[in-house]
């Protein structure tokens, strides 16, 4: 299987690379298609129209928000579940998964029925104090970060632990309080993961439709995010759909080789 | 609480269980000097270590340093790690990757509250004494094993603590850098005002560095004193083959020690009855392939067993009634064939057995 | 024009001979009920599996139909694949292997036209209703009422048949109305008024009754009605162009009008 050459063995056998070659075809292709089918002629006038502006932009925002809300729920959380033990602690490790297995419009739904007009908690955040969720931008962002921030814990929950306590064990006999350990050399030490953990959510959130037509609705401007604009555009007018999906994956893709190459620290 | 008979000391009655160990040791070190605590892998010297840091709590005990109760099981007082005056090098250094040799000596003032220039302006000043001011901005990772051990040193110095807990501090070095450190680190030690404590398995690094040892094993301590005290008088197994003599134990009078299994050494020092040790060094061992005649009133036949070459001198383990350990010449081993194994005699001057109380 | 009758009855015959339902029980966008069952010669024994695109608001009738075309002749296999009528004939289109569409309009059955059916048959319509909450607690009595600020109106997406409609229905009635969503498909409005999120949406008549007492519907004046014309063909790539035909057979024949009458359909 690994034929030596110049007398050192290959360090990947063959067969590994060829699954490898497959798998990455298994992505390369689709894409492959969407560029091969786009109207390239057409993009200027298809990008310019005002809603496919509007989409996404509302995509960067809601994105960006639900990215930051679930850094600041979803870290503390990680922490908990990688150092303290309570009881009920993998079944609570087990519901932040859930997001992750529902199917997109069930966790629509499941939104409606806990924060909907009549919903568990909905309806006394509608009486008490005015707020509606659903049919507005922060609908928007509250579905996608009920997909997107499973992804962050999963990754920080790993990264705490495997984080070596002992650096911490090393600044508190230097003299730092719990919250200084946490802060000066807890956080820095997982960064990394908690980056990495971040770029997913991002990109989960950035993708996410069936949660948000069910829960945020569909309305221009304010909760018709980019691919909710490109599941109309098929029906009507495909290809401007194709070039919008484009600049999806494009913004995706600089976003992520950018990120890797800086904060994750990979080749 | 009674004020402390001697200020500045360390007082610590530590009990406490983890794993297998059954740690149960009572100490009271002095400042002004170092303290070596001695003993091999698992006799519970780091768990020591870190119980005193305040990393381990106590299951009974109670600590006290100068005057300020760290831990007091009975009393339910347990001072956190942070809010203990201690500095702490650790036998990896761990050294805060993402923060400059600067930053990371900086840490323990900062977190104590110093302004930050102020905290810099200190930093500077430990690494300069350490020799590495000009290293200041550099990362752990840029760093050589020695340079980051004198980062580390200067980081649990820099907070001014009042005990100084040093775990293993040169083993993570190699040999040749080893002997560079060690004097520095002693030159070190000998300005540091508190208290001193260093956990090591190496005899060298204890003898080179400590004034006083400390022997633990299995969670007990076996032995203190001076280092010269402890290699003439060893008490225990382990002591006695880190200074490299046949130490028996058993029960002395009328110029014999009765030791277990029927066998007896004879000495003139066994007089007054009681438990002891009997201490022979290997050079007072003479091997036979005959049986002896003459003075000797301790002789018995035992097995040829592996040979050591210490030095320019031979060791031959003998199995047998007495297992005993000879030192002899090259030429001897020649001359008996003793690589060939087989049946020896081995015949030890009464003169030559040392004995002392258990 | 006493002439051309008898050409026009030649025509329909002849159209009704090429249309490929194997019935023939008469074609062309107007449809009678037929006066009386063709003389009951022995039917062809259909064998075989087809697959079957229908739009989203045929569902519950498709099934119906379905089941009694499967017990009448045991041993076929039919299964179905719901959807907006656009993404279906896109699918038709670009050539996914279906047997028989049936679409919400004629104008999304002429794309797939384009790709690849037979002649299409009109086989229902269908008209508009408003859908409110069960007992109407909001007193919605006709199209005015939409524009009231006091209520959350969703419709559909202009993209899709029922929103184009249901657009020109509030302009016939000179109604401008504040959606707070534009659902991608009737279903999403049907939900959003179930789920008690959404005051009042335009739906099909057939949504109204399929959606059951979880919803009521509220009449919207004939002069202001929309009509949907369903037509319904075969896919010329089919493999099983006996059993395709005799379902569509099927759906036109008295039997099947009446199951579509049940749901709600009108003729």
């Amino acid at each position: 299987m690994t034929r030596p050459s110049r007398g050192q063995p290959r360090s990947v056998p063959v067969a590994a690379f060829a699954l490898a070659a497959v798998a990455a075809l298994f992505f390369v292709l689709p894409l492959a298609g969407l560029i091969w089918r786009a109207p390239w002629a057409a993009v200027g006038r298809e990008l310019g129209a005002r809603e496919v502006r509007q989409a996404l932009r509302l995509s960067l925002v809601c994105s960006l928000w639900a990215t930051a809300l679930s850094l600041a729920l979803g870290v503390p959380l990680a922490w908990v579940l990688a150092r303290a033990s309570f009881p009920g602690r993998r079944l609570v490790r087990a519901l932040t998964t859930l997001p992750m297995v529902l199917p997109p419009v069930v966790g629509g739904v499941a939104l409606l029925l806990a924060f909907g007009r009549r919903g568990l908690v909905g309806q006394y955040l509608d009486q008490w104090f005015g707020v509606r969720l659903p049919f507005t931008t922060a609908g928007a962002v509250l579905a996608e970060t009920f997909v997107a921030m499973p992804f962050l814990v999963i990754t920080a929950e790993a990264g705490f632990r495997s984080a070596n306590r002992r650096f911490e064990e090393a600044a508190r006999t230097l003299g730092a309080r719990p919250w200084t350990v946490f802060r000066r050399v807890t956080l820095p030490l997982v960064a990394p993961s908690l980056a990495a953990g971040a770029v997913l959510c991002w990109a989960r959130a950035l993708g996410e439709f069936g949660a948000t037509i069910t829960f945020a609705g569909n309305f221009p401007g304010t909760t018709q995010t980019t691919p909710l604009k490109v599941y109309l555009l098929l029906e009507s007018r495909p290809d401007a759909a194709i070039v919008l999906s484009l600049v999806l994956l494009g913004v995706s893709l600089a976003v992520l080789v950018g990120l890797r190459q800086r904060w994750l620290g990979s080749a | 609480m009674t004020a402390p008979t001697h200020p500045a000391h360390l007082q610590a009655d530590v009990a406490l269980a983890l794993g297998d160990l059954a740690l149960d040791v009572s100490l009271d070190l002095p400042l002004g000097a170092t303290i070596a605590l001695l003993g091999p892998n698992g006799a519970g010297k780091t768990t020591l270590l870190r119980a005193l840091a305040g990393l381990q709590p106590l299951d009974a005990g109670r600590v006290v340093l100068d005057g300020l109760v760290l831990e007091d099981t009975a009393a339910g007082v347990r001072l956190a790690p942070e809010q203990r005056p201690i500095g702490v090098l650790f036998q990896d250094y761990l050294l805060f990757p993402h923060l400059s040799a600067l930053e990371n000596v900086a840490f323990g003032l900062r977190c104590r509250g110093v302004a930050r220039t102020e905290a810099r302006r200190r930093a500077l000043a430990w690494l300069d004494r350490v020799g590495l001011g000009d290293r200041a901005g550099a990362r752990p990772r840029a760093l050589s094993g020695g340079q980051a051990q004198r980062v580390a040193l200067a980081r649990a110095l820099a907070t001014d603590p009042q005990l100084l807990l040093l775990d293993e501090p040169l083993s993570a070095l190699d040999a040749a850098t080893r002997l560079e450190v060690r004097r520095e680190l002693r030159r070190h030690l000998a300005s540091f005002p508190g208290v001193r404590l260093l956990v090591t398995h190496d005899p060298l690094e204890a003898i080179a560095l400590a004034d006083t040892l400390v022997v633990l094993e299995h969670g007990r301590v076996v032995q203190a004193g001076t280092a010269a005290d402890v290699s003439a008088r060893p008490r225990s197994r382990y002591v006695a083959e880190l200074v490299g003599v046949n130490l028996y134990r058993g029960a002395g009078g009328q110029g014999t020690v009765a030791l277990a299994g029927g066998a007896a050494l004879h000495s003139p020092a066994a007089a007054t009855p009681g438990d002891v040790f009997a201490l022979v060094h290997p050079r007072a061992v003479s091997l036979h392939r005959r049986a002896p005649e003459g003075t000797p009133r301790n002789v018995w036949k035992g097995v040829a067993g592996s040979l050591d070459l210490e030095g320019e001198r031979v060791r031959v383990r003998v199995a047998g009634p007495i297992p005993i350990v000879a030192e002899v010449t090259p030429a001897a081993v020649a001359e008996l064939a003793l690589a060939d194994g087989g049946e020896v005699w081995v015949s030890v001057k009464a003169a030559e057995v040392e004995v002392y109380p258990a | 024009m006493r002439r051309a009758a008898p050409a026009t009855a030649v025509a329909a015959l002849l159209l009704a001979a090429c249309g490929g339902a194997a019935g023939g029980f008469g074609g062309g966008p107007v449809s009678m009920p037929p006066t009386s069952a063709a003389p009951d010669a022995a039917p062809p024994r259909l064998t075989g599996s087809i697959t079957v695109l229908a739009a989203a608001s045929l569902t519950d009738a498709f099934n119906e139909l379905g089941r009694q075309f499967q017990a009448a002749h045991p041993g076929i296999a039919i299964s179905f694949s719901f959807g907006a009528s656009s993404t279906l004939a896109q699918q038709v289109k670009a050539g996914a292997p279906a047997d028989v569409l049936a679409t919400a309009d004629e104008a999304t059955m002429q794309v797939a036209v384009a790709g690849g059916v037979a002649q299409p048959e009109v086989f229902a319509r269908n008209r508009l209703a408003i859908l409110v909450a069960r007992g109407n607690p909001k007193g919605v009595r006709d199209l005015a009422d939409l524009a009231r600020p006091d209520l959350v109106v969703v419709l559909c997406a202009a993209e899709v048949p029922c929103g184009r409609f249901g657009q020109q229905a509030l302009d016939k009635a000179g109604v401008k109305a504040s959606p707070r969503s534009l659902e991608a498909n009737v279903r999403g409005v049907v939900s959003k008024v179930a789920l008690g999120e959404a005051d009042a949406g335009i739906v099909y008549v057939t949504d109204v009754r399929a959606a059951g007492d979880r919803a009521e519907g509220v009449t919207i004046p004939d002069a202001l009605n929309v009509v949907a014309t369903y037509p319904i063909a075969t896919v010329t790539a089919t493999r099983n162009g006996s059993l395709a035909g005799g379902f569509v057979a099927y759906v036109r024949s008295p039997e099947g009008r009446q199951i579509l009458a049940t749901a709600g359909f009108q003729a």
